[in-house]
């Protein structure tokens, strides 16, 4: 398959991440997004080094999982966190900063 | 010609200054009110030695072009030598200007050590703190070499006397009465100053010697508006010295301690305007027109005031107008062309003024009453005062052998020979009426029936002593004159009828006050619009009191709707719309994650737009 192909599915991916992202009630579902928009970058960065044959869009690959990892661990504590001061993850109603 | 050591001078100035900060650097001092007045004292006789060692070791210079008597330095340097000097000027006119400064000053400091003897001890340091300035100020206008610093010291003995007339603070009159002071001379002060820049901007130089150089050759003369510059010089001296229309402050000026009065409001300051036209003599004289106004409102102001000092019944405020009075006779032989005259009115007349105050101030401390219906008999309780205050009050009269007749007859004689007809009639009938007021509050307080209950004990010594010594001064004076004196060309019947105006006048007093042969009640309805007028001070407070209110609370109320409405207005308003605009924006704000990661979205979207828009 040709390399746009790739990028295209990229493309739609990290769309539907970021449409996830913006459209969920849930802050579970919103933490979703965020891994498919991650991982939309993840498939960029490997069709890249798959089709330049370079090492270093790999590497960035593995640097990117492990900071998913990371990232779903802390903000699912957050999440946790929220859940038993409020009682609720519905984004909406999470407004403490509101002007 | 004679001329005194500059350093004697600086001496005179220093020792004052010196009591002045330690008293003022030093709370410790301050605040132990007796030792700060020993302090002030001590310089003052310090100063005073030093004056009358001036005075008599001044060398005469007999042969020779005139002599510069002023030693200066330079204090503003300009292009072609400095722009103003400061110095002392030891001349004929300003040493015993200096021994009488000082000697009144010194004989009030001891004074106001009984007579302030209620005092906490720390208004009592402030008092002598005041008092130190007050003398420093003074000598220092009095030795003054030229214009500008003259004028320096000339504000610093004003601002003086704001702080002693209000001395008791606390007291609304007093206060009002010192801002008022402060206010009045202000309106003169402003022509001074505009006057010494005007004559500086023509002929480059503040110092008097160098200006009567200008003057003697010819140079000053031809100067356009020279009258103008003198005349505004002259109003200076109108605002100090109380002249006519500016004479309002002083009589108010008595709110403050006695002893101020009598060093300040009799002695001193005021006759200070006095002293800079005889001073700027030489300058004054090129000006026939400006001299011939100083003897006219001279003259002028010595009438009125004498007709408002007949109807006072508060003691100090008779002795206030008779200074009023007194200033303008040595205005009017100033203006006659006689400065020698006018100042040898102000020596005499500080010397028995200051006695006449101080006494006033040993009867307030008996009587505790300022008014003279509610005194009598005092002369039975305390017949050494009431000698000195007679001495005061027939020096005052002019009755001879007291020094005080021989000044007053050459300040006829000087505008007799000026050819101001008018103006000595009016001079002579104010001797009469300065005879008659004088009495009618000899004859109220000393004689007559007991009024009031007085406490004729516990007059302390420092106060009693001070009068004495005052009234020895005056009767020795008064002798030297009468065998020793020169008495100018006055013509031969002037004595006579200045004795025979005050003898009337005495008279007058006599039968009205003593005798009680003519009522009171007849003499003021036989001057009914006179009186009328005088009672209501010919309504010149009113005058002052209605131009402060509209003019100056006008346009202050004017000023303050502008600045209220305009300038307070445009700021309110930015102000209020800045804070209306935030109140719409805050709720952009509206605390959900996920309407900023949308607005990231599109703002990402659009970059990427406008990249691909303007990629090449």
């Amino acid at each position: 398959m040709p390399l746009p192909a790739y990028l295209i599915l990229a493309a739609l991916v990290f769309a539907i991440g970021l449409f996830g992202v913006l459209t969920r009630r849930n802050a579970v579902g919103i933490l979703l997004g965020i891994e498919l928009m991650l991982n939309a970058v993840n498939i960029n960065l490997v069709a890249f080094a798959r089709f330049r044959a370079d090492i270093g869009g790999l590497i960035f690959t593995m640097l990117t999982i492990a900071i998913t990892v990371a990232e779903v661990a802390v903000g699912l504590a957050i999440v946790i966190a929220i859940f038993r001061v409020r009682r609720t993850i519905e984004a909406d109603h999470l407004d403490l900063l509101r002007g | 010609m004679r001329i005194g050591s500059p350093a004697l001078g600086l001496l005179v100035l220093a020792l004052p200054a010196a009591s002045f900060l330690l008293i003022g650097v030093i709370p410790a001092l301050r605040r132990a009110g007796r030792v700060a007045a020993v302090v002030s004292v001590a310089a003052m006789g310090g100063a005073l030695a030093a004056a009358v060692v001036m005075w008599q070791g001044a060398r005469p210079i007999l042969e020779g072009p005139p002599r510069n008597p002023s030693a200066t330095w330079s204090w503003i340097p300009g292009d072609g030598g400095p722009m103003a000097t400061v110095g002392v000027m030891v001349d004929e006119l300003a040493m015993p200007m200096c021994v009488l400064v000082t000697f009144i000053s010194f004989l009030v400091q001891v004074y106001s050590y009984a007579y302030l003897h209620d005092e906490p001890p720390p208004s009592l340091g402030r008092y002598y703190a005041y008092q130190s300035l007050f003398a420093f100020s003074m000598l220092g206008l009095v030795l003054a070499p030229g214009f500008l610093q003259m004028f320096v010291f000339w504000e610093l003995v004003g601002v003086c006397s704001y702080l002693l007339i209000g001395f008791w603070y606390n007291k609304p009159s007093a206060a009002r009465a010192a801002v008022k002071a402060f206010w009045i001379t202000k309106l003169g002060d402003l022509g001074f100053v505009a006057g010494i820049v005007m004559l500086w901007a023509a002929t480059g130089t503040f110092d008097f010697w160098t200006l009567f150089g200008l003057a003697d050759t010819g140079v000053l003369a031809a100067i356009p508006g020279l009258s103008m510059i003198m005349f505004l010089i002259y109003l200076g001296a109108v605002g100090k010295s109380a002249q006519f229309p500016l004479h309002v402050w002083l009589p108010d000026a008595m709110e403050g301690p006695t002893p101020v009065s009598a060093l300040i409001h009799a002695a001193t300051m005021v006759t200070a305007g006095v002293y800079m036209v005889a001073r700027a003599f030489p300058l004054f004289a090129l000006t026939p027109d400006v001299l011939s106004v100083i003897a006219w409102v001279g003259a002028f102001t010595a009438l009125l005031a004498a007709t408002m000092a007949c109807v006072e019944s508060d003691i100090k405020r008779v002795l206030a107008y008779s200074t009023v009075s007194q200033l303008g006779y040595m205005m009017a032989a100033a203006g006659a062309g006689d400065h020698h005259a006018s100042v040898g009115h102000l020596l005499t007349h500080g010397v028995f003024k200051a006695l006449l105050f101080l006494g006033a101030g040993v009867i307030i401390h008996v009587f505790h009453t300022n008014d003279m219906f509610r005194m009598g008999g005092l002369f039975a309780r305390l017949p050494w005062t009431g000698v000195a205050f007679l001495v005061g009050t027939l020096a005052l009269a002019g009755i001879p052998p007291f020094p005080g007749f021989f000044s007053k007859e050459g300040i006829l004689a000087a505008v007799l020979n000026g050819g101001f007809r008018v103006a000595f009639v009016m001079l002579a009938l104010t001797s009469l009426l300065t005879a008659f007021y004088m009495f009618r509050a000899v004859f109220l307080v000393f004689f007559g029936r007991a009024h009031g209950h007085a406490e004729a004990h516990g007059v302390p010594l420092a106060m009693d002593g001070v009068c004495r010594l005052l009234a020895g001064v005056t009767v020795v004076h008064g002798v030297v004159l009468t065998f020793g004196g020169h008495h100018g060309e006055a013509p031969a019947w002037l004595p006579w009828a200045s004795m025979l105006l005050a003898g009337t006048g005495i008279a007058l007093a006599w039968a009205t006050y003593q005798r009680e042969a003519i009522a009171p009640s007849r003499l003021s309805a036989a001057l009914a619009p006179i009186d009328y007028l005088a009672r209501r001070r010919y309504g010149l407070d009113g005058v002052y009191a209605g131009l402060y209110r509209i003019v100056l609370l006008g346009v202050s109320r004017a000023i303050g709707w502008v600045d209220r409405y305009l300038v307070d207005g445009v700021l309110n308003v930015l102000s209020a719309s800045a804070l209306r605009a935030g109140d719409g924006l805050r709720h952009l704000q509206t605390g959900q994650a996920q309407d900023y990661v949308y607005g990231v979205a599109v703002g990402v979207l659009l970059l990427l737009v406008w990249a691909h828009l303007t990629a090449p």
